[in-house]
């Protein structure tokens, strides 16, 4: 029952937040903070018997919901599925934290739409029977889209429907591919069923397995961002307020990468031994070509927007390596990469409250100004570039340490990646005056960062 | 007709019954809302005597019509549709001011009554007289009570190119039972299983009444009246076209398609392929382009249309029940969208709230009406938590049960083409007020219609989270026994 309050409480959180709009904006955001920190309270209950470790599936529910197709409400929390919980729930109280002044209109509205994300995606990380996945899938696509589309930046509309089209019509091929499965399940045992545990280790032909991999893969691809399908990332990240930004980047990232760990690789390990390769490929160029676009950006959102794409080809090459320690390494890196990619896209928002410009170019010699705002933007930052010491780097050194195991080629050229993106940008800086001093004050995140990753 | 035959037919008497005393009604005294009165609560009455009057086994009633679960179904549909749209229509109509309006109870009655019978009919001859008997009326609904020129050129228009319709259908009837000497539903498959070599006379016929059926259901290519006649008729007409119309002709070619089947030598199951994804495709395209709010679900209606093909064309697994499903869901959200149209129109003007300006800032001056609006859209995209995601799903399901590699690719591809002009009109509805509305508030809304968006509000979403119970009765009546 546990976890179906876990679900309960943001989503009706949401509709009182929305409720007490009226009363004038204080009320909604009481209403979220109350409503998330209760909800983290019962998630942290959960940490005893995870920890405790007698089976892997911490905690259970299933109640019937459509029978006659073989669905049911089933719910099940391994640790996975809670340490990503535990992200979720507390991004989604720094958003409501860190939009008191930057969300003046609506308010109640813009909570409500907050905390009926965060119940998506606890569904999401929740759900082990595939319908109930990929309805909640569908479902945390509509608030995040009001998220941006209402109180977004200047291009809001354009970005904020491009978010919408990529992620459903990828869905729907996961759809078509989850449907694949079940009927070939039930041509197998006679038995219609979408229950995950019914549908691990069915047998199929290697095309079939592959084919049906594939729908799953392109929708998680399309979520993470891998490479071809990353192009609605920077756009969605840059023009989603400040609270939209840390919720995207993460926690909605994360579903991706959720999916092919839960999914993709149980349900289909044949297949998705044989696709190995082609997704480390993808995750090289995805982290070459993110950090080389992150450098050329002006726009510090854009910026952030582009190393996420970077940081979240470590997590696909991590996932595909399979192995122990590159698996660690993957969940490492998803929650080092929500905490410091969230402070960066806070740190951002709270400059551009303040100066009205997300133009790098334009920010010099702040650090004078913003002492303490810019001590943080470098803390954040050469997190996020992965220092020894702080979160990054241990996930990105467990993912490179795993995956060496499985390919030395990606791996080297993975790590490389890092050089040589960093020696670009060393050749870019210099030219511009102003930059310089930006990147010398710590306020150039990525800058910094691809600098001194060279191994 | 014996006694149980009578009993299981009462709900369509009554509505004959209710017919005809409306039209004596108007005779003797004249007044716009006795006569909605009458209707409404006629109609109400209908639907509650359906369920009750409901034999427990299917009853054939002459040979033209059997009571089964199916016809219950859609009947019980068609009936509640028409009653929404009856209630829809006393606040568009009273909001247009003087000049006669109750005939256009009688009109939406006949056209209701030739729509419930089409669900229950098993011959050629049942199946042409229900058609007529709906698009006679609608001829003059849609033209009839408006003063706006448009109402008028899309009621000609329906008129000849309905006709030309009709036409074909009674020829291709003509050329089936000229080949097998029968016009009962049942026996032309019986004989067609038997005649085993392919004839042209049944290959023409068959084609004919294809093109027929695509040209009421508007599917691709007999598609072209639509986007006009939906922009030209009332809101509520629209709806009542988009809704009752549709739900009548696609049980009844369900019914014909399912029993007679295989009576084309395959070449039918060709034919609506093709039709089907012609209709998602080109229906969702030619959406983007509208900035007409009628128009652009005018368009939609179509890829809808051709969304339904995919049941049908899956009528042996699952198809049957994913229509039903689809239809109830379409049914609900269509009626929600265009009665928000008509309820936002100003019919004294001569002007219906169509354009996608008219929708600017909606969020901020009536949010109700607009986050109705906003999830009835999310439903025609099939995003949950609504009906139409529950819909979609049964229709991939369908789909990809019976192996339909090429429906099922024109289905995703046209739900993600769609989705981009219903999020258009949610942008729309969230952007800023324009000035000039902002110094008059907008006009209140009749408390009536809201009622009825609140109702069908509540069901697009608890049908969409919970759909158990709908998809047991839909087991129940039209599930394949």
């Amino acid at each position: 029952m546990i976890l179906l309050w876990l679900l309960l409480i943001p989503g009706v959180g949401g509709a009182l937040a929305w409720a007490v709009g009226g009363r004038g904006p204080e009320w909604p955001r009481r209403v979220a903070v109350g409503a998330l920190a209760i909800d983290l309270l019962l998630a942290a209950a959960l940490i005893g018997p995870a920890a405790a470790g007698r089976s892997q599936w911490i905690a259970r529910l299933d109640l019937p919901w459509i029978p006659q197709l073989g669905i049911s409400f089933e719910l099940d929390l391994d640790g996975l599925s809670l340490v990503l919980i535990l992200l979720t729930i507390a991004l989604g109280i720094v958003s409501v934290v860190i939009s008191r002044t930057e969300i003046t209109d609506r308010v109640g509205f813009f909570h409500a739409n907050l905390l009926w994300t965060v119940t998506g995606v606890i569904g999401v990380f929740l759900a082990l029977d595939l319908f109930l996945f990929f309805f909640f899938w569908e479902l945390m696509l509509v608030p995040m889209y009001f998220v941006i589309a209402l109180w977004g930046h200047e291009n809001r509309f354009y970005a904020s429907i491009k978010f919408f089209i990529f992620t459903q019509g990828s869905g729907l091929l996961m759809l078509v591919a989850i449907l694949g499965l079940v009927f070939i399940h039930w041509h197998q045992s006679g038995q219609l069923t979408f229950d995950y545990f019914a549908l691990l280790g069915t047998k199929m032909s290697q095309t079939t397995a592959l084919l049906l991999m594939l729908g799953f893969f392109i929708a998680f691809a399309v979520k993470l961002p891998v490479f071809p399908f990353h192009t609605w990332l920077p756009d969605a990240h840059t023009e989603a307020p400040t609270a939209g930004s840390v919720l995207l980047a993460g926690v909605l990232l994360k579903t991706g990468a959720y999916g092919l760990l839960r999914f993709v690789v149980p349900l289909f390990p044949g297949a998705a031994h044989m696709f190995a390769p082609v997704a480390m490929a993808l995750a090289v160029v995805g982290i070459l070509y993110g950090a080389l676009l992150a450098f050329a950006q002006n726009d510090m959102k854009r910026l952030v927007a582009y190393s996420s794409i970077s940081h979240m080809g470590f997590v696909l090459l991590g996932v595909f390596a399979w192995n122990t320690l590159a698996l660690d390494g993957v969940v490492m890196q998803m929650l080092a990469h929500g905490v410091s990619t969230g402070a960066l896209f806070i740190l951002v928002g709270a400059l551009q409250e303040r100066i009205h410009t997300r133009n790098m170019r334009l920010m010099g010699g702040l650090w004078g100004v913003l002492p303490r705002l810019s001590g943080f933007a470098m803390i954040f930052a050469i997190a996020s570039l992965g220092l020894p010491g702080l979160g990054n780097f241990i996930g990105e050194f467990l993912i490179l340490l795993g995956s060496y195991q499985a390919s030395v080629v990606f791996t080297v050229i993975a790590g490389r990646s890092r050089g040589v993106t960093s020696r670009g940008d060393g050749g870019v800086a210099p030219r511009d005056h102003r930059a310089r001093r930006l990147s010398a004050t710590g306020l150039r995140p990525s800058g910094a960062k691809h600098r001194m990753a060279t191994p | 007709m014996n006694g149980a035959a009578f009993t299981a037919f009462a709900p369509f008497e009554l509505l004959g019954a209710l017919t005809i005393a409306v039209m004596l009604l108007i005779a003797i005294r004249r007044d716009h809302r006795l006569t909605a009165l009458a209707t409404i609560g006629g109609l109400a009455l209908c639907c509650v005597v359906l369920p009750i009057a409901a034999p427990t086994a299917s009853t054939p009633v002459t040979p033209l019509f059997v009571v089964d679960g199916p016809a219950l179904f859609y009947a019980e549909l068609v009936l509640l549709a028409a009653l929404v749209v009856a209630i829809l229509s006393y606040t568009y109509l009273d909001g247009m001011g003087d000049g006669p309006r109750e005939e256009y109870y009688l009109l939406l009655l006949i056209a209701t009554l030739g729509a419930a019978l089409l669900p229950a009919s098993v011959h050629f001859a049942s199946f042409f007289l229900g058609i007529e008997t709906l698009s006679i009326s609608l001829l003059g609904l849609i033209g009839y009570a408006s003063p706006r020129r448009e109402a008028v050129e899309a009621g000609t228009k329906y008129l000849i190119l309905g006709g030309a319709a009709s036409a074909f259908l009674v020829f291709g009837m003509a050329l089936i039972y000229a080949d097998l000497g029968t016009m009962s539903f049942v026996q032309i498959g019986v004989l067609a299983r038997v005649a085993n070599a392919p004839d042209l006379f049944r290959l023409a016929g068959v084609a004919m009444i294809l093109a027929a059926v695509g040209f009421k259901l508007s599917l691709v290519p007999f598609h072209m009246w639509t986007p006009d006649i939906y922009e030209g008729a009332p809101a509520p007409v629209t709806a009542f076209v988009a809704v009752v119309s549709k739900i009548a002709v696609f049980a009844v070619v369900l019914r014909y398609f399912v029993l007679a089947e295989n009576h084309a030598d395959g070449a039918l199951h060709t034919g609506l392929i093709l039709i089907a994804v012609l209709s998602m495709i080109g229906g969702n395209l030619l959406a983007l382009l509208q900035d007409n709010v009628k128009r652009m679900l005018a368009y939609s209606s179509i890829a809808h249309l051709g969304y339904l093909l995919v049941a049908l064309l899956a009528a042996r697994s699952l198809g049957i029940d994913a229509a039903a499903f689809y239809l109830a869901a379409y049914a609900v959200t269509s009626l929600g969208a265009f009665g928000i149209v008509g309820l936002l129109s100003a019919p004294g003007t001569g002007r219906d709230a169509d354009r996608i300006e008219d929708y600017r800032g909606l969020f901020r001056t009536r949010p109700f009406l607009a986050a109705s609006l906003a999830l009835m859209m999310l439903s025609l995209a099939g995003m949950p938590p609504t009906m139409g995601f529950i819909g979609k799903f049964y229709l991939v399901v369908a789909g990809v049960g019976t192996g339909l590699v090429w429906p099922v690719a024109a289905l995703v591809l046209g739900s993600v083409i769609g989705l981009y002009y219903y999020l258009r009109v949610l942008v729309a509805m969230a952007m800023p007020v324009p000035d000039a509305s902002e110094a008059n508030p907008p006009a209140p809304v009749s408390r009536s219609g809201t009622a009825v968006i609140a109702v069908l509000l509540l069901l697009l979403v608890t049908l969409g989270v919970y759909p158990a119970p709908m998809i047991a009765l839909i087991h129940m009546t039209v599930g394949q026994g």
